[in-house]
């Protein structure tokens, strides 16, 4: 990918189309690259086709450019993207992108359930007792049948790449959770499965002595059994019993990632779009973020329509109105259409921005095409970081 | 194709598509216009969160139904709306199957984790389970089902396939055959697909289609292109010329400013064209487009636009 251009390097526009211009004149621009510098861990969150992703791999490429060791961590790319990115199938090792920046670039796609193995392996005591829990069907349906393991997994690779001590700057995109928060609780979640009170129930040796079992127990089981089969129940003993001795284990490990997840150092990003229920969503965030003593570092707003200035969006509609008919009436049209979005889309952040304490608010424009390569990259990373366009 | 015949033509209506495609939006599009033409419909919703009720002016949807759009005086259409979580339909299942006494007991413990875990896809066939349920009671004319965000409406509505594999006997293996037979009847139910004319949300949305007919055996109703900017003929002409030809006279900083948003609004639209084009190359289903709204928020004013377009698309469809 050596030949990819530079920031400054020159490729032609399409003709015709001028570069939107998105951030109102009245604030400085804000640049990303004090969260850059200042940052081991950077977390993308927020709702579903936001541009997590895309964001996530700017913010690592950018690392890269400012001479960090970067790597970015992501869940579940568009495949163009995963192919600009050397991407082509799930990988639990970082592969490394070569360009022209000083630093390094890596890129891993999440493998929950490689990574859920290598940390079984980590923490059985023996072999042999890791090839028995590998082995379990119970165990192998864990990885995409429990939910959270995915977000949990994702806290796990990313304590991983930082305490290898191979990474400066490890950068992660989350799953697109209901509640972003999940990828907060994940830890913990899948730690008090293991420690379920189902879970001691079941660590019941033998059948004989299931009999024995005491009637509440005894109550669990049952509609257990009646409703997905003895024999599944009995692959569910088996793996617990597989997995005895182990959770003090995985309870450290969970606290240890939980540490590191709300350590200085560990920046939340929030990625939205200009619209009611996505803002609504980061809004939320921000509000639960706070609540656990976490604050957002920054807010990036992608999508946005951009400005072209010209008459306020009311009298460009009633000149529409009055030149209805007419070519100059579409324009006008066609301008009070754009700036009424404009506008209410900097009015749905303002109240956001009252919410999310000093973070740095940026907007990336509504872009002319999807991004899925590193020039594409580049023009986001325009926006994010405060550099003239990429031409 | 009339809209009457189009939502006669299966009871339950699945809407899917990539995150932020507007698949909500389309949701409560389809059942504004499906209670226009008087029916009683239902919209069930399978994740948490959901803007739907809002843009019905409404509150946060629930677990028990919700008045949505109410009948007018003399008329019979009607918008609810309802959420099916996996907890509660265990519960409800429970209660179903004579086990009500542990019913609480269990969805309290978190034992469904545990459950959901041993088998795969149980909690989606819970779910599934009881929309079959809403669906055989005959309670309502439309069923529509806001399925989950594109990669999960795939396992979604995979899970009655896959656990008929993993459990081969018992009550969920009942409930999965029936889930699936509903699921495959094409007089029972259909998915819409919706998508943006952008690249990444049209190639998932293939994807998402194909798998959803080889893998589940869904049948496929029109796809819904949300988002599509009108064509204004007008910015074809420079708006220097066009305020000469009518002997107007604009500022640099006017005419500047129309130019660039008659050219921003061009690319958008041509863009725009090359991927409904590409979309209709890739997948032979005919195409609804609903308008782009520029507006940051959908309240029942723009839902009414959005029935309007969608039920306009309908009639031009071949019956």
């Amino acid at each position: 990918m050596s030949d990819q251009p530079t920031a400054t390097d020159a490729t032609p526009e399409p003709a015709g189309v001028p570069e939107p211009v998105a951030a109102p004149a009245l604030e400085a621009v804000p640049d990303l690259t004090g969260l850059v510098d200042g940052s081991r861990i950077v977390i993308c969150c927020g709702s579903g086709g936001v541009g997590k992703t895309t964001t996530a791999a700017v913010i690592a490429l950018e690392g890269a450019r400012r001479g960090r060791r970067a790597v970015v961590v992501t869940i579940d790319p568009a495949k163009r993207l995963a192919d600009a990115l050397g991407l082509s199938a799930l990988t639990n090792t970082p592969t490394k992108i070569d360009g022209p920046w000083p630093g390094e670039l890596w890129a891993v796609m999440l493998d929950t359930k490689s990574t859920f193995d290598a940390l079984v392996v980590g923490n059985a005591p023996t072999p042999e007792q890791a090839d028995r829990i590998l082995a379990n069907p119970f165990y192998r349906n864990i990885s995409q049948a429990l939910s959270g393991t995915q977000e949990y997994m994702a806290t796990e690779k990313l304590y991983e790449l930082h305490e290898g001590g191979a990474f400066d700057l490890v950068v992660v995109d989350t799953p697109p959770t209901r509640n972003a928060l999940d990828f907060l609780d994940a830890p913990a979640r899948l730690t008090r499965f293991l420690d379920h009170r189902l879970y001691r129930v079941l660590m019941t040796p033998t059948r004989a002595y299931m009999r024995a079992m005491n009637a509440a127990a005894q109550a669990f089981l049952r509609p257990f059994a009646r409703v997905v089969g003895m024999e599944v129940v009995q692959d569910a003993i088996t793996f617990f019993q597989a997995f005895d001795g182990m959770e003090a284990g995985f309870r450290d490990r969970a606290s240890r990632v939980l540490q590191l997840l709300t350590a200085p150092g560990t920046a939340y990003v929030v990625v939205a779009s200009p619209r009611r229920d996505t803002v609504d969503e980061a809004s939320f965030f921000a509000d639960k973020l706070a609540e656990s003593g976490v604050a957002i570092s920054a807010l990036i707003v992608n999508r946005m329509q951009p400005s072209f200035g010209g008459p306020p969006p009311a009298e460009a509609r009633s000149r529409a109105e009055v030149l209805a008919g007419t070519a100059l009436g579409d324009h006008y049209a066609n301008l009070a259409d754009v700036s009424t979005l404009a506008a209410n889309e900097e009015a749905e952040l303002a109240d956001l921005k009252g919410r999310i304490g000093g973070a740095t608010v940026v907007r990336v424009p509504l872009l002319r095409s999807d991004v899925h390569d590193l020039e594409g990259l580049d023009l986001v990373a325009a926006h994010l970081f405060a550099r003239p366009a990429p031409r | 194709m009339d809209p009457e015949q189009f939502f006669a033509a299966s009871r339950l209506v699945i809407v899917a598509g990539k995150g932020g495609v507007g698949k909500t939006t389309v949701t409560a599009a389809l059942a504004r216009a499906a209670a226009g033409v008087g029916l009683r419909v239902l919209v069930i919703e399978v994740e948490g969160k959901s803007g739907l009720a809002s843009m019905f002016g409404g509150n946060d949807l629930m677990y028990d139904e919700q008045v949505l759009l109410a009948p007018v005086e003399g008329g019979r259409g009607e918008v609810r709306a309802r959420t099916i979580t996996a907890d509660q339909a265990l519960v409800d299942y429970l209660h179903d199957h004579g086990l009500r006494r542990l019913s609480g007991r269990l969805a309290r413990t978190g034992v469904l984790d545990v459950v959901s875990t041993a088998a795969p896809g149980i909690e989606d066939i819970l779910v599934l389970g009881k929309v079959k349920q809403l669906e055989r009671s005959g309670q309502f004319d439309l069923l529509l089902l806001d399925a989950p965000a594109a990669g999960h409406a795939v396992t979604f509505l995979q899970s009655a396939r896959g656990l008929l594999d993993a459990v081969s006997v018992g009550p969920i293996h009942a409930q999965a055959k029936d889930v699936l037979e509903m699921l495959t009847d094409p007089t029972r139910c259909q998915v819409v697909l919706v998508t943006l004319p952008e690249e990444t949300p049209v190639n998932e949305l293939v994807d998402t289609a194909y798998r959803l007919e080889d893998r589940v055996g869904l049948s496929l109703g029109p796809v819904v292109v949300n988002g599509c900017s009108a064509d204004l003929a007008g910015l074809a002409v420079d708006p220097a010329d066009a305020a000469a030809a009518i002997g107007e006279v604009l500022d640099d900083a006017t005419t500047d400013a129309l130019r660039r948003a008659a050219a921003f609004r061009r690319s958008r639209v041509e863009l725009q064209h090359e991927q409904v084009g590409r979309l209709a190359e890739r997948l032979p289903l005919p195409q609804i487009e609903l308008p782009f709204l520029f507006t940051s928020a959908l309240g029942p004013a723009e839902l009414d636009i959005l029935a309007a377009a969608l039920t306009g698309g309908l009639r031009t469809l071949a019956a």
